[in-house]
């Protein structure tokens, strides 16, 4: 292979106690495509951003062409020569300009450009870039008249004006159909072909086989596998992204209590396959899956945000078509949301408060909050779940991360439900109270149905007595947590088939 | 982060609980933050009485008292749409609006005050609820919607006089005279004073603010609705997903803003006894000065109603004190602006590096 253009040696970074890159050490080659890979959390994008300059690392080595590189700001990096096109696009364009400011902005901003505007300049120079780039594009025209496919490739466009030696795409199709993501895919083979290094990061195994040269799985802030040669092992990639060092996972498979969900026909999607799922009490189902394979839509849907194409649902028997969260909580259905910074906590709040949110009335009468009884019930949750804190008048936001997490379920299991749902409970949490999160789970799981969302394996293996396995906004496979076979799930879900035209992610609700 | 690390407070119940890694901040940030303010206030009274002749006594703690008592209504109605993230610039146009109308409704049209006062209070909440749909329905930045409803009714309230004020005996538009007159009653609101430790002490709009002030207050701090508010403030989309319903309470707080700038206006023109158009311009910015200095009272970092209260007793003070110690009037509005912009850095960035500690 070609001599390594990057290397990355020892890399350490730490964000106050949560350490999220541990020793990572890795190569990447000129004129090769390397496609990493790693669940969320797993520190991708911290790496993506010690190399593109927005955070240093805290030890270890990066050297760029055989020289130390140790960027201290995005400019430099882009000196230097590694460009980065950020996931989200409209990070990287500016809609209300035209294509020729937006592919020469960042020499605008350089400071010998000079105090005036150069029009004509500019537009020819951004003609010859997007010629270069095989971009057929009226450099006149505003960004905002542009189709999303458009605007990514003019990120990557003003990306390769500066002649990058490492280009960092970051999910760059999530938003592109098939036919878009095809013409981006035939220029980083330009790219690569001329020599440059390309880490690209994505889940999407139809992007990966089509465009890897090597793949690189990332877990836990490490490296957990490098796969290269003439023909690439997926599943090993898979199986080292999601990992399963089998923790002593001993799940005892309950018995079944009373149908609580029954949804048939579902379809989430005007073109996905309907699914079918069953849930009885005093059983915890995970359904796991790759990004964008529809758990997220499911959970939804569930919870009353978003609505099905068809199909129907039961609750307890009687049907059950949630029109909004409050709907849904009316009859029982609970959902603790993923990311819960932005969709769970309320930071001015203490922890007495977060975790009574949902069900104030209980704690008032005449409207008025009974303090103490909230407090007690704050005090009993903070016990059971065994929080790590100084007392229910803490401020939420001056926990770990797996505290957080627990006040976010102790919200939830302070009340009866009929169907609980956690979407990605273990986001951003150690290996401890991910433990006892887990177990919780389980403890409290008799008198209702629990539905859990988790894209790490392990994380199913150890709370489930069943897997679901989602693929394309369906549910593909379905497994009894005893005695199951690893790669029968992997292959479930990296799913068999690579293809498939006008990927349904941009309909997946936001 | 701790900045003086030999004052670490001891926490008479941390010994039982479990130990943290990251101890609390030192406590001399933290006094200043919670007590800063207040002390501040405190000195300021001190620093009057004892150079400004006649400040301390009650008749001039009144004075102070009814100078604050409108702007102070129309903060606390403020603080509620700041609570819900939101803002609310028509609060000054609203409380004229209200102000022209009882003065229409009773010279005018020579209803009684009961009808004027409804008239008034209705339009306050109509006008909030149009505010609040604006908002959420529309989805128009809150400062924008209330901006264009403030030139609305700058517009709206001069159009029935032609751009005259109200008062009793008035031409009107088509020649004739008005004929009715303020009710007594109606003009009691705003001037009658209750005998309190001395004979006629408090001026009925003083009673008006700490009646209102303690509602709002109990509303926001011990009531379920006041608890939800603060939580859409904090994290709207975490509030929705607890299943609660983010647009009414927005509505609300707009319609509570209004409904108290409406008491305002009418509280105005009670005292005033007329309509009058060049009256209560500096409404809208001496309310949302209270209310944003509030932020730093106790170190809330938040809008809160005691706060609010005491940010408008601050700046009645400061204005009172330096009145009787001769300061020109055309100071006032440059030290509310000081004053102002001190409450803000106080709260910005001392409570932000508090915060900063995770």
């Amino acid at each position: 292979m070609t001599e390594t253009l990057c290397d990355l040696v020892g890399v350490e970074k730490s964000f106050g106690d949560n350490r999220v890159l541990k020793g990572l050490n890795l190569s990447l080659p000129a004129g090769a495509v390397t496609v990493l890979m790693g669940a969320n959390g797993a520190g991708k994008s911290t790496l993506v951003k010690i190399l593109s300059g927005v955070h240093a690392l805290d030890s270890g080595s990066v050297t760029l062409v055989g020289k130390p590189f140790r960027p201290s700001n995005p400019a430099e990096a882009i000196r230097a020569g590694v460009v980065t096109v950020h996931q989200n696009i409209n990070d990287g364009v500016i809609p209300d300009l035209d294509v020729a400011s937006n592919l020469l902005i960042d020499r605008m901003a350089e400071p010998g450009y000079g105090f005036v505007l150069k029009r004509r300049q500019n537009n020819a120079e951004a003609e010859r870039i997007a010629s270069q780039m095989g971009l057929a594009l009226n450099v006149r025209q505003p960004v905002s008249e542009l189709g999303i496919a458009d605007r990514q490739l003019i990120a990557i466009a003003r990306a390769m004006a500066h002649n990058p030696q490492l280009l960092i795409l970051d999910e760059p199709t999530s938003s592109l159909s098939a036919s878009e993501a095809e013409r981006l895919f035939a220029l980083v083979e330009r790219l690569s072909a001329k020599g440059v290094a390309v880490l690209y990061i994505s889940h999407r195994m139809s992007d990966i086989r089509r465009i890897a040269d090597r793949i690189v799985s990332m877990r836990d802030g490490e490296i957990s596998g490098v796969f290269e040669g003439e023909t690439l092992d997926y599943e090993g990639a898979v199986n080292a992204m999601l990992g399963h060092q089998m923790t002593d996972a001993d799940i005892r498979i309950g018995e079944r209590g009373k149908q609580v969900l029954d949804v048939s026909a579902l379809k989430l999607l005007p073109r996905s396959r309907p699914l079918d799922l069953k849930l009885a009490e005093n059983e915890v189902v995970a359904v796991t899956g790759l990004l964008g394979s529809g758990k997220t839509a499911l959970a939804q849907c569930l919870f009353g945000l978003g609505q099905p194409e068809s199909g129907s649902m039961k609750l307890d028997g009687t049907h059950y078509a949630p029109s909004s969260p409050k709907a849904a909580i009316a009859r029982g259905v609970f959902m603790s949301p993923k990311d819960r910074a932005n969709n769970a906590v309320i930071a001015d709040f203490n922890l007495t408060r977060n975790i009574t949110l949902p069900f104030l009335s209980r704690y008032s009468r005449l409207s008025f909050v009974n303090r103490r009884k909230e407090r007690e019930t704050a005090d009993t949750m903070i016990r059971d779940l065994s929080v790590v804190c100084q007392g229910e008048a803490d401020g939420i936001n001056t926990l770990s991360g797996g505290n957080q997490q627990k006040i976010m379920l102790a919200r939830w299991l302070a009340e009866e439900c009929r169907l609980l749902l956690l979407d990605e409970p273990f986001q951003g949490v150690d290996i401890r109270a991910r433990r006892d999160i887990g177990r919780k789970i389980r403890e409290t799981a008799a008198n209702r149905a629990t539905l859990v969302f988790v894209s790490e394996l392990d994380e199913a293996l150890e709370v489930a007595d069943r897997i679901v396995v989602m693929t394309e906004h369906s549910i593909t496979a379905e497994f009894i947590n005893q005695n199951v076979d690893l790669n029968e799930i992997l292959t479930a879900v990296t799913g068999s088939a690579p293809e498939q035209a006008g990927q349904p992610e941009e309909a997946a609700f936001a | 982060m701790s900045i003086h690390p030999d004052q670490t407070q001891p926490d008479a119940s941390a010994a039982s609980r479990p130990a943290r890694p990251a101890p609390r901040s030192s406590s001399a940030i933290d006094l200043a933050i919670r007590y800063g303010f207040l002390a501040l206030l405190l000195g300021l009274v001190i620093f009057f009485s004892v150079f400004a002749n006649g400040f301390a006594g009650p008749r001039s703690a009144v004075f102070i008292f009814q100078s604050v008592a409108i702007t102070g209504i129309l903060a606390l109605g403020v603080t509620c749409t700041l609570v819900v993230g939101g803002f609310d610039l028509s609060i000054g146009s609203v409380a004229t609006s209200s102000m022209m109308l009882s003065a229409y409704m009773m010279v005018v049209l020579e209803q009684s005050a009961f009808v004027a006062i409804i008239a008034c209070l209705a339009m306050g909440a109509f006008i909030g609820l149009i505010n609040g749909l604006l908002i959420v329905k529309t989805k128009i930045p809150d400062l924008l919607a209330t901006l264009g409803m403030m030139f609305l009714l700058v517009g709206l309230q001069r159009i029935p006089t032609e751009g005259r004020s109200i008062a009793v005996g008035m031409t009107l538009p088509d020649g004739s005279t008005a004929e009715g007159a303020f009710s007594p009653l109606f003009l009691s609101l705003g001037r009658h004073r209750f005998d309190f430790m001395l004979e006629n002490l408090l001026p009925a709009p003083v009673i008006f603010l700490i009646v209102i002030g303690i509602l709002v207050w109990g509303f926001l701090e011990l009531t379920r609705h006041g608890r939800l508010m603060y939580a859409i403030g904090s994290n709207e989309r975490a509030a929705s997903l607890t299943g609660t319903n983010v647009n009414n309470y927005k509505i609300m707080a707009y319609m509570i803003s209004g409904v108290l700038a409406s008491v305002g206006g009418m509280l105005l023109a009670a005292r005033l006894g007329r309509g009058d158009i060049a009256s209560g311009t500096n409404l809208l910015l001496d309310a949302v000065a209270a209310a944003l200095i509030g932020f730093a009272v106790l170190g809330a970092a938040k809008p809160n109603a005691f706060g609010t209260a005491m940010g408008a007793l601050f700046v009645g003070i400061l204005l009172q004190g330096l009145t009787m110690m001769n300061a020109p009037y055309y100071t006032q509005d440059f030290i509310k602006g000081f004053v102002l912009v001190l409450a803000l850095i106080f709260t910005f960035s001392l409570s932000a590096r508090k915060a900063g500690s995770h």
